[in-house]
């Protein structure tokens, strides 16, 4: 067998293939991500990035339903945008397979919150798979379709980013011959959810429960490893690996299947250990349903409620001492940062001149909100800017008029924000929408979306023209700028918040990363600092590559005013995009063949 | 085959190539004969924060992550990043530094100042410290984005388990044809400051 270094994302991408999956939605989402670009790669299999997580699951609900083996792939908030259909499916079933991946974030790497999925397991009556490393993942994968099929239930596969972004050896097979199942099946009974159906379903969810309660009890992911007995532990996922590294003698109920439980195999493995602990990341999930059983068990008094753990925090809770913990220094943080050239700076740059309060949303202009910059507000869900941008505008009335601004990033636009800016329009707003479109899905890596004209495997395909959108969805003052032009971005913003009504402005300017060519022939701007004023205000634009150089009291050499330090470019950063040159009042700032 | 498991940290700023080295060392441990587990965080990595990358190899490896005060050698591509993780290293453990300095935001807009005396802070509490101008030698092997390689190189000395062979034939593999030379070069240089 064919060994090779997989993270936990690859893996189940080549599970699914190797298992017959030939079907797959998603939508791009720190940690998930990998596994619909690594999916799309494989042979003979359809992926697809749909605009968000409840389409994502929709459309992977209706392949189900046509027999074959599907897949809806998002990160650990991607299934709140997706409940709605998530809750009604398990009622349905499948017909083919159906399998949910929810990349958890303990410690939220990247995310907005650290929400534990497990709980939609038992929220919504659905099983959940939890590989440890690569090679359980994509084991976990098949067995998730076959159950799936034997259940006629959508099945959960739950990572977390550990899972997901570690790597770790994966024995690689053939893919597997599967017969074509694939059909067209009217029953009604079985999925039109009436009142009358569904409640004939809901007992079919029940009975399904209990028999995936005794399945669970024989299946062989679920091992008992019997060492001392001194101490025994119930875990899953990553948290096994940390135990086991801390503790390689202890004695371990190690569960593959976290939902539902095998209730008679943990009473059987209570009663060989002396002493009972359940070590699990975020919530008491198994936890508290142990203690339901009415068997004696330490968990959360000696583990963190929050963050991921580590060996080390394994080590501690069980041993109950504290490591003597050496603090780091106190050494300058090093946040991530708008790249240079990125166009969301002009943007932000020209909007904090309006002192405007921006809801923001998610994606790289957040972290606008940062200083200098400060142009962003907030931050809840994917597209949460225009609904909130609307709510504020209204309750302020008067005193909110030409004040409150969104600003939605293109792939977030399309994600949710089109009902919010339809609502805008239907309910005579007064706010300004900013679409910050930079033609690309940037924050989770650059993927494609219905408004860049590319396909995820690759084609060529319609490309939505947001200014149409928006005057269709009834905004009559729709704007495009590009926002490397700082003077005429300003004047833009101005002009939309004195208007009545609801605006969009456009503000677009390719991400970076799509600039390949440009890139190759840049021509760096310089500071002149016989002439640099040391004011400042190039620094306003918190771009990586200009810094402060200090000066003791020194003057500036053209001028002989006093200057406390000058500013400078680093050349192997700049990408010549020029927003310094605009704000330099001193003409300070020089491209390598004169002022651009 | 010994039963411990070594557990390295390398440590850098996004675009630094801090994931490809440790990609590299898992490659070549394998190659050895060795279970490998490495982990990383990517996300927000990519717009100039942190990024880390624990790679461990041993019979049989669990956690792909060390904890606090168990690694053996640390690798920082970027002086200052090499006071964020010190507290991970093992006492007695070994620290290579790859002297270059890129500067946090906030030292770019002088708020605060870049550390004068990293090295020596290092050096007060290791022994084993190796400070290395990986992004000269880089230069000089004849790609300057080679810095990744030339830090492997020095690391290469320090692990015994497997020989220069072993990690110019995954180098090999890792590049197209055109970059090989220089990167091998970047190898030998780095391996010879070691
Ligand atoms: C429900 C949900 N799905 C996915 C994500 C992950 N995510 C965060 S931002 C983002 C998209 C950002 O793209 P865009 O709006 O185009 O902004 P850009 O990063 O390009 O500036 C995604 C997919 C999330 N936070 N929430």
């Amino acid at each position: 067998m064919h060994k090779q270094l997989m993270s936990g994302n690859e893996a189940i991408a080549r599970g699914a293939f190797e298992h017959g999956v030939t079907f797959a939605a998603g939508y791009p989402g720190t940690p998930s991500t990998e596994i619909m670009e690594a999916f799309s790669r494989y042979k003979g299999v359809y992926a697809e990035w749909s605009p968000n997580e409840k389409v994502a699951l929709e459309v992977a609900i209706g392949a189900a339903l046509a027999g074959v083996k599907a897949m809806a792939v998002m990160k650990h908030v991607g299934v709140n945008v997706a409940a709605d259909p998530l809750f009604t499916v398990s009622y349905t079933g499948t017909n083919g397979a159906l399998v949910i991946i929810t990349a958890d974030d303990p410690s939220l790497h990247s995310s907005q919150n650290e929400q534990d999925n497990r709980n939609y397991a038992k929220f919504a009556k659905i099983p959940m798979l939890e590989p440890s490393d690569s090679q359980e993942a994509k084991t976990f994968i098949k067995i998730a379709m076959d159950i799936s099929e034997k259940f006629d239930s959508p099945v959960f596969l739950r990572t977390t980013t550990r899972v997901s972004h570690s790597k770790s050896v994966v024995g690689l097979e053939e893919p597997a011959v599967s017969e074509d199942r694939r059909v067209i099946k009217f029953d009604p009974a079985k999925y039109v959810m009436v009142p009358a159906h569904a409640r004939v379903r809901r007992v079919v969810v029940e009975k399904r429960m209990e028999q995936l309660k005794e399945w669970a009890e024989t299946f062989p992911e679920n091992r008992m490893e019997i060492q001392s007995t001194a101490v025994g532990i119930i875990t899953a996922g990553m948290s096994y690996n940390y135990a086991k590294d801390v503790f390689p003698d202890y004695s371990y109920l190690k569960l593959g299947m976290v939902h539902p439980l095998p209730e008679k195999m943990i009473r059987t493995f209570a009663s060989k250990v002396k002493e009972l602990y359940v070590v699990e990341e975020l919530d008491p999930f198994i936890e508290e349903q142990v203690h339901a059983m009415g068997i004696p068990v330490t968990g959360k008094k000696v583990f963190p409620y929050t963050s991921e753990f580590d060996p080390g925090v394994v080590e501690e809770g069980i041993k109950a001492h504290k490591r003597g913990r050496k603090s780091p220094p106190a050494i300058p943080s090093r946040p991530p940062n708008l790249c240079p050239g990125c166009p969301h700076r002009g943007l932000f740059y020209a909007l904090g001149k309006t002192k405007a309060f921006v809801t923001g949303d998610i994606g790289c202009y957040t972290l606008s909100f940062m200083k200098p910059l400060q142009g962003l507000h907030t931050c809840i869900c994917m597209g949460a800017s225009i609904g909130m941008a609307h709510g504020m505008s209204k309750a302020l009335g008067e005193k909110g008029k030409g004040k409150i601004v969104g600003v939605i990033g293109d792939s977030t636009f399309v994600h949710s924000g089109i009902t919010p800016l339809l609502n805008m329009a239907y309910n005579k707003s007064d706010a300004v929408i900013i679409i910050a479109d930079n033609r690309t899905t940037a924050m989770t890596g650059m993927q494609d979306h219905p408004a860049t004209g590319t396909t995820l495997q690759g084609e060529k395909t319609k490309e939505l023209d947001f200014a149409a959108l928006a005057k269709v969805l009834g905004i009559e003052s729709v704007r495009i700028v590009h926002p490397l032009n700082i003077k005429k971005t300003t004047a833009v913003l101005k002009e939309e918040l004195e208007k009545e009504g609801p605006s969009v402005i456009v503000s677009r300017g390719p991400c970076i990363f799509l600039q390949r060519e440009r890139l190759k022939s840049i021509k760096p701007f310089t500071v002149d600092i016989d002439v640099c004023t040391g004011c400042q205000l190039c620094l306003g634009l918190g771009c990586p590559a200009i810094s402060w150089k200090k000066e003791e009291a020194g003057l500036v050499p053209r001028t002989g005013k006093k200057r406390k330090g000058f500013a400078s470019i680093d050349k192997t950063l700049c990408v010549q995009c020029s927003l310094c040159f605009q704000v330099c009042r001193a003409d300070a700032i020089k491209s390598a063949g004169g002022p651009s | 085959m010994k039963d411990s498991v070594t557990s390295l940290l390398l440590a850098g700023v996004g675009g630094q190539g801090v994931l490809l080295a440790s990609d590299i060392i898992c490659k070549v441990m394998m190659k050895a004969g060795f279970d490998v587990k490495k982990s990383e965080v990517h996300g927000m990595a990519q717009r100039g924060g942190c990024v880390t990358s624990h790679v461990r190899y041993g019979r049989k490896v669990y956690s792909p992550i060390a904890k606090e005060g168990d690694v053996n050698v640390l690798i920082s591509f970027e002086k200052l990043e090499t006071l964020r993780y010190l507290n991970f290293l093992k006492a007695g453990g070994r620290v290579i530094i790859n002297e270059e300095e890129i500067l946090p935001p906030s030292v770019n807009l002088g708020e605060t100042a870049y550390p004068a005396d990293a090295v020596d802070i290092v050096r007060h509490q290791f022994k084993d410290v190796l400070v290395v101008n990986a992004l000269d030698l880089a230069r000089k092997a004849g790609n300057i984005r080679a810095v990744s390689i030339v830090m492997l190189g020095a690391l290469s000395k320090y692990l015994p388990e497997a020989s220069p062979d072993d990690w110019k034939s995954v180098i090999g593999e890792e590049f197209s044809e055109k970059l090989v030379p220089a990167n091998l070069k970047a190898f030998d240089l780095g391996r010879e400051t070691a």
